[in-house]
């Protein structure tokens, strides 16, 4: 064959060993594709999972049964004196007043078992309501209202899930189906919730005390770690030496970050607790422990962010005669900004989600109280959830869930926040 | 390449070239054999005396001794490497800032050594200002930046002289009446010809007795280049200025005096014309004819 018959061959065999590989590609790369598509729908399924079976156990723990009695204030019982003194409201037998209205309501019920078991189906947290309304407004006193009463965590567990597992008695639930006949038993939008403390009483348990305690400890943690991170990340980055020692504390920091949290918290109890003898169990103990925490995130956020700023600025600003430290804080700064946010941000989120740490420097007590300050005893969000997950009891169930939903609606709009931060001060600066 | 090989390679190209070879070897240049007026007996604004360069253990500029005249525009031209940035830089210590930069010999403005520990670098840079290669205005609004010096260094009182101080700027660097109505605008929306104005406006702001110009039109197109030439020639008659240049026509254009740096030493210095007509060396001959770049 001459030679120009044969390169023409030779061409035709090469374009077709290329097509033939093209075809092996695109599958390749089809392949490929459908690999990562998986994996996404794969994650996205066991997301969906869990916040199904979240919302599904939770959402019920928002309502609260409850049940309508006729209460008589009787002058007797709540103010014998009759002087309206505080003290007297206060120590009042209100008890009294709810078991008087049940037997009213069922004027059938003699025994005293039975009566024990019908005073049962109201929660001992309605004496607490009769209380706080004879002292909003003493008028109340010798007169007969219609009240809606929380009824007893077994109750309301029957109502909103069934008969299923009900520690009711039949008798109890006979009683029951009277009063819805009465239309005196209904759900309704669960204050309690969000406005009471832990208690022991499931029907009367909220996360508020846990909310304001999550509160102190993260504000304690941003108030110090973000000014200590930044800096030490403005000095490692600008103003230190390059040498061994520097070189040893970048290690060190980087390390820190991934030292497990439990190790902090036994830090903590060490140092802190037994050493300097602060408050066990205090949201300031724990803001020091978690900052500890977030500073190494905080810190290798900020680098990044501050080595990201062009050299150009640095140099535009320092011919103009600057000081080594107005370019750093006139415009190298207000630029690393939003890397800094967004690293203070997700290390405060990550902070709030924290559970092992504070478990170790003693804020897994039973604390009713909602904390006034820094030094009070508190709890936190995540271990209120683990506390509850812990309980027995059929009604805690639920209330896991909802705090669960409560703490993930905290981490979204903490990370929202982020995001808009950082989107914010980027336009302003391009 | 090693600079000892670079030499030597270079060197035979010139004798071969040339015809005959170069009396003059690459050693013997100091002071002495510079040719042209490196050092001026009229009114001077920076002298520098044996300065040397070192990169850690490289030596980027060998005993280099050169005069800068006041209100003159001095342009340093010479093949890529050869040390006229790094030489530039050390006019206001901006090398500085490298730290395994060091220089030895002494640089004088008006009469005061400026690497004098007990002096404050600060003041130096005010005094002689710099504008970069590429235009690298804040990102921030365009009254802002040229606020920024005048700000730190304290050379207003109140917000009336600072509004003065930018428009005399702005006007002075040719840039008002394009961007007096959008003072508010970020600067980095500007295009690099406006941007390049910009940074210069800004560097008079703070009213500098010299200013030194890295490359000042590298980055910029034609017209640009065009516009901030007929600038420096304006410029010239408040601010000395020294303009290092990889372009000879743009040295030509818009110089009094001519330096031509080759391998970190000074070879020629002298009218620019006389340079780019007939110049002493023949190194610099074989630069300009474009014998090497």
């Amino acid at each position: 064959m001459s030679d120009l018959i044969k390169a023409t061959v030779k061409r035709g065999q090469v374009r077709e060993a290329i097509e033939q590989s093209l075809i092996r590609r695109r599958k390749r790369n089809r392949r490929f594709r459908m690999l990562g598509l998986a994996a996404v729908m794969l994650g996205m399924l066991f997301l969906g999972m869990m916040f199904f079976s979240i919302i599904s156990k939770g959402y019920s723990a928002f309502v609260l049964t409850e049940i309508q009695l006729e209460i008589y204030f009787d002058a007797e019982i709540v103010d014998p004196e009759g002087a309206r003194s505080r003290e007297a409201l206060t120590a009042a037998a209100y008890g009294k007043l709810v078991k008087n209205a049940l037997r009213k309501a069922f004027p059938q019920v003699r025994k005293r078992k039975e009566k024990r078991k019908l005073y049962r189906l109201v929660s001992t947290g309605a004496e607490q309501q009769l209380r706080e309304l004879v002292q909003k407004d003493p008028g109340i006193i010798g007169t007969r209202q219609k009240l809606w009463l929380t009824a007893d965590d077994d109750v309301d567990q029957y109502y909103k899930h069934g008969e299923n597992q009900s520690r009711l008695k039949a008798q109890q639930l006979a009683w029951l189906a009277q009063l819805r006949a009465r239309d005196a038993l209904r759900t309704s939008f669960n204050t309690n919730f969000f406005s009471a403390g832990d208690s022991r009483e499931p029907e009367l348990a909220g996360i508020r005390g846990a909310v304001v305690g999550s509160f102190f400890v993260i504000l304690i943690t941003l108030g110090l770690s973000l000014p200590l991170g930044v800096a030490a990340a403005i000095y490692l980055e600008e103003f230190a030496p390059r040498n061994r020692w520097t070189d040893f504390v970048e290690i060190n920091i980087n390390n820190l970050a991934a030292v497990p949290s439990i190790v902090f918290g036994l830090l903590g109890l060490a140092v802190y607790i037994n050493f300097f003898e602060l408050p066990r169990s205090a949201p300031l103990v724990g803001g020091l422990v978690l900052t500890l925490m977030t500073l190494p995130t905080i810190i290798i956020a900020s680098r990044a962010a501050l080595k990201s700023v062009p050299p150009s600025i640095r140099e535009a600003a320092l011919g103009m005669g600057a000081s080594k430290m107005q370019m750093v804080f006139h415009h190298v700064l207000p630029l690393a900004m939003p890397g800094m946010l967004t690293g203070a941000i997700i290390g405060l989120a990550q902070a709030l989600g924290e559970t092992a740490p504070l478990l170790m420097i003693g804020m897994v007590a039973f604390i009713v109280d909602v904390p006034a300050g820094i030094t009070d005893p508190a709890t936190v969000l995540p271990v209120q959830i683990y506390l509850w997950a812990d309980s027995p009891e059929r009604a805690f169930t639920e209330k896991t869930s909802a705090a669960i939903m409560v703490l993930l609606v905290f981490l979204v709009l903490m990370n929202l926040f982020a995001i808009w931060l950082r989107r914010k001060f980027e336009r302003r600066w391009d | 390449m090693l600079a000892v090989e670079q030499k030597e390679a270079f060197m035979s190209v010139v004798e071969t070239r040339a015809g005959e070879p170069d009396s003059m070897k690459m050693d013997e240049l100091s002071i002495e054999n510079t040719i042209g007026k490196p050092l001026l007996e009229k009114k001077i604004s920076m002298h520098c005396r044996e300065v040397d360069v070192f990169y850690g253990d490289k030596q980027a500029i060998f005993d280099v001794s050169l005069d800068i005249g006041k209100n003159e525009v001095l342009a340093m031209i010479g093949p890529s490497g050869c040390g006229k940035s790094t030489f530039l830089r050390c006019l206001n210590r901006m090398n500085d800032t490298i730290a395994s930069c060091q220089v030895t010999g002494s640089i004088r403005l008006d009469e005061e050594d400026i690497y004098d520990p007990k002096r404050d670098v600060e003041l130096l840079r005010a005094r002689v200002g710099m504008v970069f290669q590429k235009p690298n205005p804040f990102p921030k609004s365009i009254y802002e930046n040229i606020a920024y010096g005048p700000r730190i260094h304290g050379l207003t009182r109140d917000k009336v002289e600072l509004d003065e101080i930018v428009e005399n700027s702005l006007v002075r660097a040719g840039l008002w009446k394009e961007v007096k109505d959008r003072l508010d605008d970020v600067g980095t929306g500007l295009s690099g010809g406006q941007q390049q104005r910009l940074c210069i406006a800004r560097a008079i702001a703070i009213n500098p007795e010299v200013i030194l110009m890295d490359e000042p039109c590298s980055a910029l197109d034609p017209i640009a280049t065009a516009v901030v030439e007929e600038l420096i020639d304006e410029l010239r008659q408040r601010y000395t200025i020294v303009i290092v240049t990889h372009s000879m026509q743009q040295a030509a254009r818009v110089s009094q005096r001519t330096a031509y740096f080759h391998l970190g030493r000074l070879v020629e210095v002298d009218k620019t014309d006389k340079i780019f007509t007939n110049p002493g060396h023949s190194l610099t001959e074989a630069y300009i004819t474009g014998r090497f770049g």
